[in-house]
């Protein structure tokens, strides 16, 4: 369904592709920005923040050296791009720190390289968030597309109503509650996070919560979104063509305006996506899974830059990727949309 | 659109300014009831929205009277009771969280901080953060929308690109980021001050790119419209016709936008303060009493359900008459 030929649909790419990479630039230099400028402009001396309060003045100069923390921030902007393609060597007050490539930077808070956190905690949240799509996709559809078939029904109203109650409740406290209910009250789950390679029932049992409270969450919000916008395709000229032409109300449903339903549906199915990998820090903290999201959450509580800095840029890359993918699939799926 | 025909009486000549002030009063006067006549008939039938909106009302009215409601039941939401605390497990004495005469719903864990008190004061927080955010996303938004919209070329190009890029950025972790690295003391602010303009400031800014796309699309289809090409051959400059022909046009979508994030910042500032970056204690959030039931979850359940459910109750109210306001000021509905 891609038009224009497969010249059009590279040029296409690489201009997306290339502002991606404008974008991931620009998101390095606001968190560079917002870590070393705000502080400095309210007088907190970072170095300090990195080795702690009762350091002596000795330990905080090799700090700020080690990081580059008195270069301009363009050459450190410069310098964490190098250290991802060729490595980084951290020398400073003494002592050598060597960050092999793909260095995403070092955490001299915890004294390890950002890389291997990352590829730890990533599959968490990644596990997290694939499962919860899945499920939220096939409930959160389902129920809209059967409410705009059966508008002002009973099962209309009833699934608006438990949908609108959906998106009303915050996801920290419906996943408290479920919880208290069914870890705690009625013991049916261990909601404890077990690693995949462990064991996949264990792993299983322990996402089952924190999949269907999240799902929960975007079931509702996309049950409405679906809904509203399948109520106004029906209501369009090409559905009353098609019907004009005798097609089955079946095939009318779902070769014409389930089509057009999706585009919506997958430009924030692409959004959330790339946000809930980028960190699912709600339901993470409230389900203590050692994902990307607790992670960060810790960083910046600890203003441990380095990881706060890595774990953003792999975040804005999910979203970004994501943005992209759906950009493309919706070429494929709305026959309307060309690539321009 | 047409200003009525103005008939200045025989006994006194206005000056052409008074004229004008006149005219654009009756104008507006007429408008604004029309619009707001259709949309309120409709509003009143909604029974779910009306209820949505009763309930949105007293919840500012409890936000605004916490002093007077809390000294009512003579408790206030900082003080201990470390009497009702069983000292073994530092749960409250007695059922349900210490639900008493005094303590209409129980106290805190550990502390004995009256709930009832909190949740009381916990609304301030919780509409404070959610309007205020919500206004200055809406008029960072409606700003930017309206000049994106209405000169294009370079203005939209810029200000289009912000809009994709802000709404592409990881927000709730900048958001975490800039209130986490904020200092103690800011333009003449302390502590839960600091911690409250910031959230506001920085919420809002997250938000307004959902209400400049709108404004910027409304006002891109408007400023081809007949009226406005009217104004302009009869001479009207530019921030005439913005603010004159387009922006009175534009309040229907701004108001609908408006209602829906203000439930959506209000969930923000419990999240924040959930995630240990809001609001602190002693200052009573109910984000923040979320965040210490956790520890209480089996051992003291109404401790969570408590601040949960007058989030959810808050935000429900909203969502329902945001919905309602939505399909009232919705110009494909039926009448």
């Amino acid at each position: 369904m891609v038009r224009g030929g497969p010249l059009a649909v590279l040029a296409y790419l690489i201009r997306r592709l290339f502002a991606a990479a404008v974008m991931l630039v620009v998101i390095v230099v606001v968190v560079f920005g917002i870590f070393f400028l705000i502080p400095k402009w309210a007088g907190v001396d970072i170095a300090t923040s990195f080795v702690g309060k009762q350091a002596d003045p000795a330990a905080v100069e090799g700090i700020r050296q080690k990081l580059g923390l008195s270069d301009p921030i363009y050459a450190q902007v410069w310098e964490f791009f190098k250290g991802i393609f060729v490595g980084r060597t951290y020398s400073g007050g003494g002592d050598v720190t060597e960050c092999a490539a793909p260095c995403f930077g070092y955490s001299f808070r915890s004294e390890q390289a950002i890389w291997p956190v990352l590829t730890d905690r990533f599959p968490v949240t990644l596990g997290l968030a694939l499962g919860a799509a899945v499920l939220w996709l096939i409930f959160g559809v389902a129920a809209g597309v059967l409410s705009a078939l059966k508008r002002g029904t009973l099962w209309d109203r009833g699934a608006m109503v438990v949908a609108l109650a959906g998106v009303s409740l915050p996801i920290y406290f419906t996943g408290l509650l479920s919880l208290a209910i069914f870890s705690y009250g009625l013991g049916w789950i261990d909601a404890e996070y077990v690693p995949l390679e462990d064991s996949f029932t264990g792993w299983l049992g322990g996402m089952i919560l924190p999949w269907i409270t999240l799902a929960f969450l975007y079931a509702a919000m996309y049950a409405r979104i679906t809904r509203a916008t399948m109520m106004e395709i029906l209501g369009e000229d090409y559905i009353r063509t098609a019907r004009a032409k005798g097609l089955k109300e079946q095939v009318v449903i779902r070769k014409h305006a389930m089509r057009s339903t999706m585009t919506p549906i997958l430009t924030m199915l692409g959004m959330d996506l790339g946000a809930l990998i980028g960190g699912a820090i709600l339901t993470e903290t409230t389900f203590s899974l050692p994902g990307l999201g607790q992670a960060v959450l810790n960083a910046i509580k600890n203003q441990d830059l380095p990881v706060i800095l890595g774990v953003t840029l792999i975040t804005s890359l999910a979203v970004l990727i994501a943005n992209l993918v759906v950009d493309v699939l919706y070429a494929v799926i709305d026959p309307r949309v060309r690539l321009s | 659109m047409t200003a009525p025909l103005h008939e200045p009486t025989a006994d006194a000549a206005p000056s052409p300014a008074e004229e004008a002030a006149v005219v654009g009063a009756e104008a507006k006067a007429v408008q604004g009831r029309s619009l707001g006549r259709i949309a309120w008939e409709r509003l009143k039938r909604d029974k779910l929205a009306l209820a949505g909106g009763i309930v949105v009302l007293v919840l500012v009215l409890i936000a605004l009277l916490a002093p007077v409601i809390a000294n009512l039941v003579g408790q206030d939401p900082e003080s201990h009771h470390e009497d009702l605390i069983d000292p073994l497990f530092g749960t409250p004495t007695g059922s349900l969280g210490g639900i008493s005469g005094d303590h209409l719903l129980g106290v805190e864990p550990v502390s004995g901080r009256d709930i009832f008190a909190r949740i009381v004061y916990g609304a301030r927080i919780s509409l404070l953060v959610g309007f205020l955010s919500a206004i200055v996303a809406v008029i960072l938004g409606t700003v930017l929308g309206i000049l994106a919209g209405f000169f294009g070329g370079w203005i939209d190009a810029v200000v289009s690109r912000v809009m994709d890029g802000l709404l592409a950025f990881p927000q709730l972790l900048f958001i975490i980021a800039l209130v986490s690295v904020m200092p103690n003391e800011l333009l003449g602010l302390t502590g839960t001050g600091v911690r409250l303009f910031v959230m506001i400031l920085v919420i809002g800014f997250f938000g307004w790119p959902y209400i400049g796309r709108v404004v910027r699309g409304q006002t891109l289809s408007l400023r081809e419209r007949e009226y406005v090409e009217a104004a302009r051959s009869l001479g009207a400059g530019r921030f005439y016709i913005l603010f004159k022909e387009l922006l009175p046009n534009l309040v229907a979508p701004i108001i609908v936008y408006t209602t829906m994030m203000i439930p959506t910042n209000i969930l923000t500032e419990a999240a924040l303060s959930f995630l240990g970056v809001g609001v602190k204690p002693p200052t009573a959030s109910w984000g923040q009493m979320l965040s210490s039931a956790i520890d209480y979850y089996d051992s003291d359940p109404m401790y969570m359900v408590i601040p949960g459910v007058a989030i959810f109750i808050t935000v429900l109210a909203f969502n329902l008459f945001g919905d309602g306001v939505r399909d009232a000021l919705d110009p494909k509905g039926s009448r």
